[in-house]
């Protein structure tokens, strides 16, 4: 398959990329790992009259520690991503798809593709993390639980890319990622991310998010209200983890009808919970 | 539109330079403009792993990277791994254990296994198994692919049992 005809350009910096978006008027994407974007093109689902290559553009590839939080890159592959030991996101990264698609696929480009199926989005909202991002106005930082705005919508303007996407480094909290798909390297049909903070036998905060369950990643809210200030026990994981689909409405598809997909929340959540709070 | 980019990249240790489409696909620069066709196309959607190479030392589809994306890169393709007359430990092995049957597969079963090996010479069945997670054989049933990689890992760097 063939993608439509389209000018390329490899500007040299961030500001170059973002004044090449803006002077495309809406004709422009990104292009970094690729791994989403030449796909649909290749199926002219999208046919961007000018790709503007930004993997070479320096300084976006590099994970770091800064105090109570980490930087990551938006070239970082999920690659580097699982093998840096940041945590939740480390984890989720090494379930993406195959190793030769997390040797070219960024977070920056999972999570500006916004596929509510892809794993990254999910673990950033669980943990509250932020992206970075620069337009020809300057920069902002936009809290994860409002970036993801709908089906492959995000909050990002037109001329604006992420630069770096910051994670909190919660130290203290134990993490799980549970993922259900049909074929190896498959996208999740549904997955939950969770992180618990156990003090003295109790769940002192929890953090669900799940994949796949609606149009955006989501947050399990009366999962965690139920687990928070509960014991770190089996029996109370068990019944938080069946509200794990409440308020969601996933849409059925050719894999799995609205039910079974709740049922697959609820299963997963007990699952990553266990997973966090460290019961075999 | 007749824009076409310079793409100079080196390939199985020798440089070529090629004039290309923005959208021609690393995969087809091999095949149709170096006429490398070891490396194949299977299902074109950056699933089945036919198409894998090695871009600067990592394994990758290339069905899903413009050959301008790879500019300045060192590719190696399968056939800069071995030849008829100086086969690959790798290539060895799918021979000797039957790791293949209709072979469409094998040359990106052998360049994702190659990559593994580089980096975890003494992988376990399961390690095997998770690497080839990005590559699709309709016929084997994997046991002998990962039968083979194991066997030339014992070829390559071996332990004493």
């Amino acid at each position: 398959m063939i993608t439509a005809e389209f000018e390329y350009e490899r500007p040299g910096s961030v500001a170059e990329a973002v004044g090449a978006l803006a002077a495309a008027d809406g004709d422009a994407k990104l292009l970094a790992g690729g791994h989403s974007l030449i796909p649909l093109m290749k199926l002219r689902l999208a046919a961007p009259g000018r790709l503007i290559d930004i993997s070479r553009v320096p300084g976006l590839s590099a994970i770091e520690r800064d105090g109570e939080r980490w930087r990551i890159g938006a070239l970082c592959t999920h690659t580097q991503l699982s093998r840096a030991g940041v945590g939740l996101l480390s984890e989720v990264a090494a379930t993406i798809a195959d190793p030769q698609v997390r040797n070219r696929g960024t977070i920056g480009g999972s999570l500006a593709h916004g596929d509510p199926a892809s794993d990254l989005p999910a673990a950033l909202l669980a943990l509250e993390g932020s992206i970075v991002a620069q337009g020809p106005g300057g920069e902002r930082t936009i809290p994860a639980a409002d970036f993801f705005s709908d089906y492959l919508e995000t909050a990002l303007g037109p001329a604006e890319m992420i630069r770096e996407v910051l994670v909190p480094a919660a130290d203290g909290y134990g993490f799980g990622y549970q993922k259900f798909n049909r074929r190896a390297e498959d996208w999740a049909l549904v997955a939950v991310a969770a992180a618990i903070r156990v003090q003295d036998g109790t769940c002192a905060d929890v953090r669900i998010a799940l994949t796949n369950m609606g149009p955006t990643p989501l947050r399990a809210g009366a999962a965690e209200a139920a687990l928070r200030g509960a014991p770190a026990s089996a029996e109370a994981i068990r019944a938080a983890a069946g509200q794990a689909a409440e308020g969601t409405d996933p849409p059925a598809d050719l894999d799995a009808d609205a039910a079974y997909k709740r049922h697959l929340a609820a299963v997963l959540c007990e699952r990553a919970l266990r997973a966090a709070a460290g019961i075999a | 539109m007749s824009n076409r980019v310079t793409v100079t990249l080196t390939v199985n240790g020798s440089e070529h330079e090629i004039e290309v489409e923005p959208r021609r696909l690393l995969v087809h620069a091999l095949r149709d403009d170096l006429g490398l066709t070891g490396t194949h196309v299977g299902c074109d959607t950056s699933s089945c792993g036919a198409c894998t190479v090695h871009l600067d030392g990592l394994a990758v589809k290339s069905c899903t990277i413009l050959a301008a994306q790879a500019e300045g890169a060192q590719i190696t393709t399968i056939e800069g791994l071995g030849g008829e007359h100086s086969l690959h430990p790798l290539q060895e092995a799918f021979w000797n254990e039957h790791g293949l049957q209709c072979g469409y597969c094998t040359p990106g079963m052998i360049m994702a296994a190659a990559a593994l090996l580089e980096e975890n010479p003494h992988p376990s069945e399961a390690e095997v198994r998770r690497a080839l997670d990005g590559n699709l054989c309709r016929c084997t049933g994997y046991h002998n692919i990962v039968r083979a990689v194991q066997s030339a890992a014992q070829a390559q760097a071996p332990v004493a049992s």
